[in-house]
């Protein structure tokens, strides 16, 4: 496998001390993938990423991003580590016009440099641009997610992390989403995303995990996991779970 | 009648605006009223009398600038209060409102301001008494202007002052980086941190230039009216009000709400009587919450 982007070990973190919602969950993502992390409702999955991004208290485990412990960096920090995340809501500043939005998330950037990172982020997303004087809080639920992804991206991330972007959208828009994601992984990009949609998510993905009761309990090919029994049985919880832990791939 | 009000009414909104301000900043970015910003108004007004004091103890006296009441002194006193109230801020959120922030109870933050608002003002009755004083007993002849109007020098460069001040700040939030970064923790702090601003330098920024503001418009009540203890938390209720008819958050509604309620002061003065002077900040208030309460310029949270 190639060179690995993203390494989380062994993540424990919650929101209170003593009650860790993410529980010991380990993944990895190689340059260039897009890795899902799936798991059924209150399995973790958003507090897990978002313990990624340094936005819930790590209690234990370690995160590394291009090989740097980035564990204990706080959330301002990660766009300069090389980690941009996209939330699941609210991922955008309504009042501020669609241009202050992307222009705000370049305090990263040579001064010299954003106005044509601004160009290129409307020439990815052509949608954008008609509407660069709207405020945000007037765009549709997918030129929003699409407006969330450019700020994520204008500052060149090592990693894409996004939280349920299909959440909330409206069918034409949640295809839409994913082959974005498709376009900008092509475009060198890595991705990881955790998603409640799983056949969208495996469709485009390369791997996955799937995650239950804040543990990684099983790994594999995004396009072989759709069919696999043991996937079903761990996202609908039809079999009781055994403390085998770890990845049964 | 008399249009004089209008000039009376610009004035006394001029002071009320950019005193609101910096209560619409921390209102908004903060998220709680800070009773003690009128208690910034007079530290700096007091500050800056103090410098005025030292100049004056150290090159003697020095002749106003023609035709205005005050010389140099009072101006390069007037930035060195604006840094020092700028200070005051910083060290007031250091050492109380930003441990208490961490508890998350914006209730708790209110209330240490109002504790901390009693406590600056006595700390100023103390030092320097209650007795009102003055920049300058010097007395200005008022220019007419036509329409019945006349005006003062001071009062001229007051308004012209207020003017470039609040042209600055509104740039300041529209046109930079740190203006953005300012807007954006406003509406959603969590999302400002994602996108890389870091919380604790964009705090500092907003209790400088609320700071700032305050102590300006606390020394253009010295120059204009007298300087008391009480100067600045007598000016609490207008500065609410106009902050809020504004739309919190907004800086030019924070101007404009100020010179509304400056304006229906002086104006009740001449048609209803000076009795009622007091009462109209607190007419417009409760009727902007009863009718628009997210004010001319605010918009509805999602």
């Amino acid at each position: 496998m190639s060179e690995t982007v993203l390494e989380v070990r062994d993540l424990e973190a919650g929101y209170e001390p003593g009650v860790p919602i993410v529980r010991g969950a380990s993944i990895t993502v190689a340059k260039g993938e897009i890795v899902v992390v799936l798991g059924p409702n209150g399995a973790g999955k958003s507090s897990f990423i978002k313990a990624i991004a340094g936005l819930v208290p790590i209690t234990r485990g370690t995160v590394f991003l291009d090989g740097r412990d980035i564990t204990a960096a706080p959330a301002h920090t990660m766009v300069r580590l090389g980690l941009a995340f996209v939330p699941q809501t609210e991922n955008i500043f309504p009042l501020m016009s669609v241009e202050d939005n992307l222009r705000v998330a370049c305090g990263i950037l040579e001064r010299r440099e954003i106005p044509g990172r601004i160009e290129e982020m409307y020439a990815a997303f052509p949608d954008l641009v008609r509407q660069r004087r709207t405020a945000a809080g007037n765009l549709s639920g997918g030129q929003r997610q699409m407006l969330a992804v450019a700020r994520a991206l204008i500052v060149h991330p090592k990693v894409l992390v996004l939280d349920e972007p299909s959440a909330g959208l409206s069918p034409k828009f949640v295809s839409m989403v994913f082959e974005m994601l498709a376009d900008i992984r092509k475009s060198g990009v890595t991705i990881l995303l955790v998603e409640q949609n799983a056949k969208a998510a495996l469709a485009i993905g390369d791997r996955a995990y799937v995650l239950v009761e804040g543990k990684d309990r099983h790994e594999g090919i995004a396009s072989e996991l759709w069919n696999d029994p043991v996937v079903a049985e761990l996202y609908l919880g039809q079999r009781p779970l055994k403390s085998e832990g770890g990845s049964a791939a | 009648m008399s249009l004089q009000f209008v000039v009376d009414g610009l004035l006394t909104g001029s002071m009320i605006g950019l005193g609101a301000i910096g209560v619409t900043l921390t209102y908004s970015i903060l998220r709680f009223s800070n009773f003690a910003h009128g208690d910034f108004m007079a530290w700096g007004t007091y500050a800056t009398l103090a410098v005025v004091g030292a100049i004056g103890a150290t090159f003697g006296k020095v002749a106003p600038i023609a035709p205005l009441s005050f010389g140099w002194p009072l101006i390069v006193a007037l930035v060195v209060g604006m840094a020092f109230t700028a200070l005051l801020a910083l060290l007031l959120d250091r050492v109380l409102f930003s441990r208490l922030r961490s508890q998350g109870q914006a209730i708790i933050v209110v209330m240490a301001s109002f504790g901390a608002s009693m406590a600056l003002r006595s700390l100023l009755e103390f030092t320097f008494t209650s007795r009102p004083t003055y920049f300058s007993r010097a007395i200005q002849i008022a220019m007419p202007v036509g329409f019945g109007i006349r005006i003062t020098p001071d009062q001229i460069a007051l308004l012209l002052l207020t003017a470039v001040l609040v042209l600055g700040v509104h740039l300041l939030m529209t046109r930079t980086q740190t203006g953005r970064s300012m807007q954006a923790l406003s509406q959603n702090a969590a999302l400002a941190r994602i996108v890389g601003i870091d919380v604790a330098s964009v705090v500092r920024v907003t209790w400088i230039i609320g700071g700032a503001l305050a102590c300006v418009a606390g020394v253009m009540i010295g120059i204009l009216v007298q300087i008391r203890p009480f100067m600045g938390f007598d000016m609490l209720l207008p500065m609410f009000a106009a902050a809020i008819l504004g739309g919190i958050g907004s800086i030019p509604g924070a101007v404009l709400g100020g010179l509304i309620i400056g304006l229906a002061e002086a104006g009740a003065v001449q048609l209803i009587g000076a009795e009622w002077r007091a009462a109209v900040s607190f007419i417009i208030l409760m009727a902007v919450l009863f009718v628009r309460p997210i004010g001319l310029f605010g918009v509805r949270e999602r």
